[in-house]
């Protein structure tokens, strides 16, 4: 018999040394944090900020975020994505993590590039795991870009959310701050609360 | 995912799940480059001393506590291994005791112990790490409740879909029986969190030895339904 999955458990309120060390002001390298490009990363500059949620409308103080993404030419930096024509930025791992931990607001911000379209069908997009104490197995979302309107309307994975949910997975150009800023806010429960996929 | 082998995002005797765990049905998608695809860090995301916990947080000697050896195979559901896959670590210490500042239970901080580390797999998926027994410690979910010696691990694995952060635990600790975090795992893939004790990992004279394989989701091993 082939062996079952090991299940899930909560990532708990004390993972912050662990896996955010530097983030938090503990003596341990971090191998990721909330600069998801570096310098010399090729792309357009974008900010994420925002904060998550609970069911009560209360900012989780203690939520770690995971960003996957592809680079500026819409190329992941993985073995199984071997397609030619989208350049590999060797500058561009393109994963970034931060907790809620460390702001007084709860807020998170990452540094990163804008993704290219993916695969000729989908619009830019980063890919995002939840996680925080009170989540017994991680969430999956997912973050696409306000001013990619048409890119949007044509994305075949948005398509199947429905849509009075949509709008929940659009990170909104905030033009009232520095910078080329979008805020995305992760809302756990209640009326506006994230589409969460199942993958 | 596979539901039958993970916890359901709202399990009520867990409290905290109550205001944070989603309610509305997930949707589900099809797999696309994003999901199959995820971070690799292997070999050289790693510093010398990340899988000796005993050692990589001394300060002036010795961390107090039991040491253990925690060794195993990380494959996925097709039981092929998954070399060069990072696994990410994290515990309390001997006391029940966490480094992290926002823990406040009154049991002591052991100076000579961080209680944080990573290790990776080899070419046939072991890893191994050295690290001290974790203590039980409370917290305020209910009356007198306390959590079951256990000590945090994140993968990987291959993909986006691979992603597990879990917990394991040691045999025959009597506070699994009472725990919701534990419980929160459907009932027939509960024993899968639990470590076994290892005569043959145990080395004479220095550390008992714990076995604890990893089962990570394979390639399209759970069939969309849309
Ligand atoms: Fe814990």
């Amino acid at each position: 018999m082939s062996p079952r999955q090991t299940p899930s458990q909560t990532v708990g309120p004390f993972f912050a040394y662990g896996l955010a060390p530097e983030q938090y002001g503990y003596r341990f390298t971090s191998i990721a944090d909330h600069a998801v490009a570096s310098p010399a990363t090729e792309g357009e500059r974008v900010r994420i900020i925002g904060q998550v949620f609970d069911g009560e409308g209360t900012p989780v103080p203690d939520a770690l975020l995971e960003f996957w993404q592809a680079n500026a030419h819409g190329r992941y930096n993985h073995p199984a994505d071997d397609r030619k024509d989208n350049l590999l930025d060797p500058e561009f791992k393109g994963f970034g993590r931060i907790g809620t931990g460390t702001s007084a607001d709860a807020s998170f911000h990452i540094d990163t590039v804008k993704p290219g379209a993916v695969d000729g069908r989908q619009a830019p997009h980063i890919n995002v795991v939840v996680l925080m104490r009170g989540l017994l197995t991680h969430a999956f979302t997912r973050l696409y870009f306000s001013d990619e309107e048409t890119l949007n309307a044509a994305d075949p994975i948005l398509a199947q959310v429905p849509e009075d949910r949509r709008a929940t997975l659009i990170a909104k150009q905030d033009e009232t701050l520095a910078g080329n800023v979008y805020r995305f806010d992760i809302h756990m429960q209640g009326e506006r609360e994230t589409v969460f996929f199942d993958i | 995912m596979d539901w039958s082998s993970h916890p359901a995002h709202v399990y009520r005797d867990y409290k905290s799940t109550v205001l944070r765990g989603p309610t509305k049905p997930l949707v589900a998608i099809d797999h696309t480059l994003s999901e199959l695809t995820g971070p690799v860090y292997g070999q050289d995301s790693i510093g010398p001393l990340d899988a000796d916990l005993t050692k990589n947080g001394q300060r002036n000697g010795e961390p107090l506590g039991e040491r253990i050896i925690v060794t195993g195979r990380v494959v996925d559901e097709n039981d092929r291994p998954q070399a060069n896959t990072l696994i990410e670590i994290w515990q309390a210490n001997a006391a029940g005791r966490y480094i992290h500042e926002i823990d406040q239970h009154d049991a002591p901080i052991d100076p000579n112990f961080l209680g944080a580390g990573r290790c990776v797999t080899d070419a046939a998926g072991r890893y191994r790490y050295m690290t001290i027994k974790p203590g039980a410690y409370p917290w305020g979910n209910h009356h007198n409740a306390w959590r079951p010696n256990h000590i945090h691990l994140s993968l990987f694995g291959p993909s986006f879909t691979s992603r597990l952060v879990t917990q394991m635990y040691f045999p025959g600790d009597p506070l699994l029986e009472l725990d919701p975090i534990f419980h929160g795992v459907p009932e027939g893939a509960r024993d899968r969190l639990i470590s076994s004790f290892a005569i043959d990992v145990t080395e004479p004279q220095y550390a008992l030895g714990y076995e604890f394989d990893i089962v990570l989701r394979g390639p399209n091993a759970t069939p969309l339904e849309i």
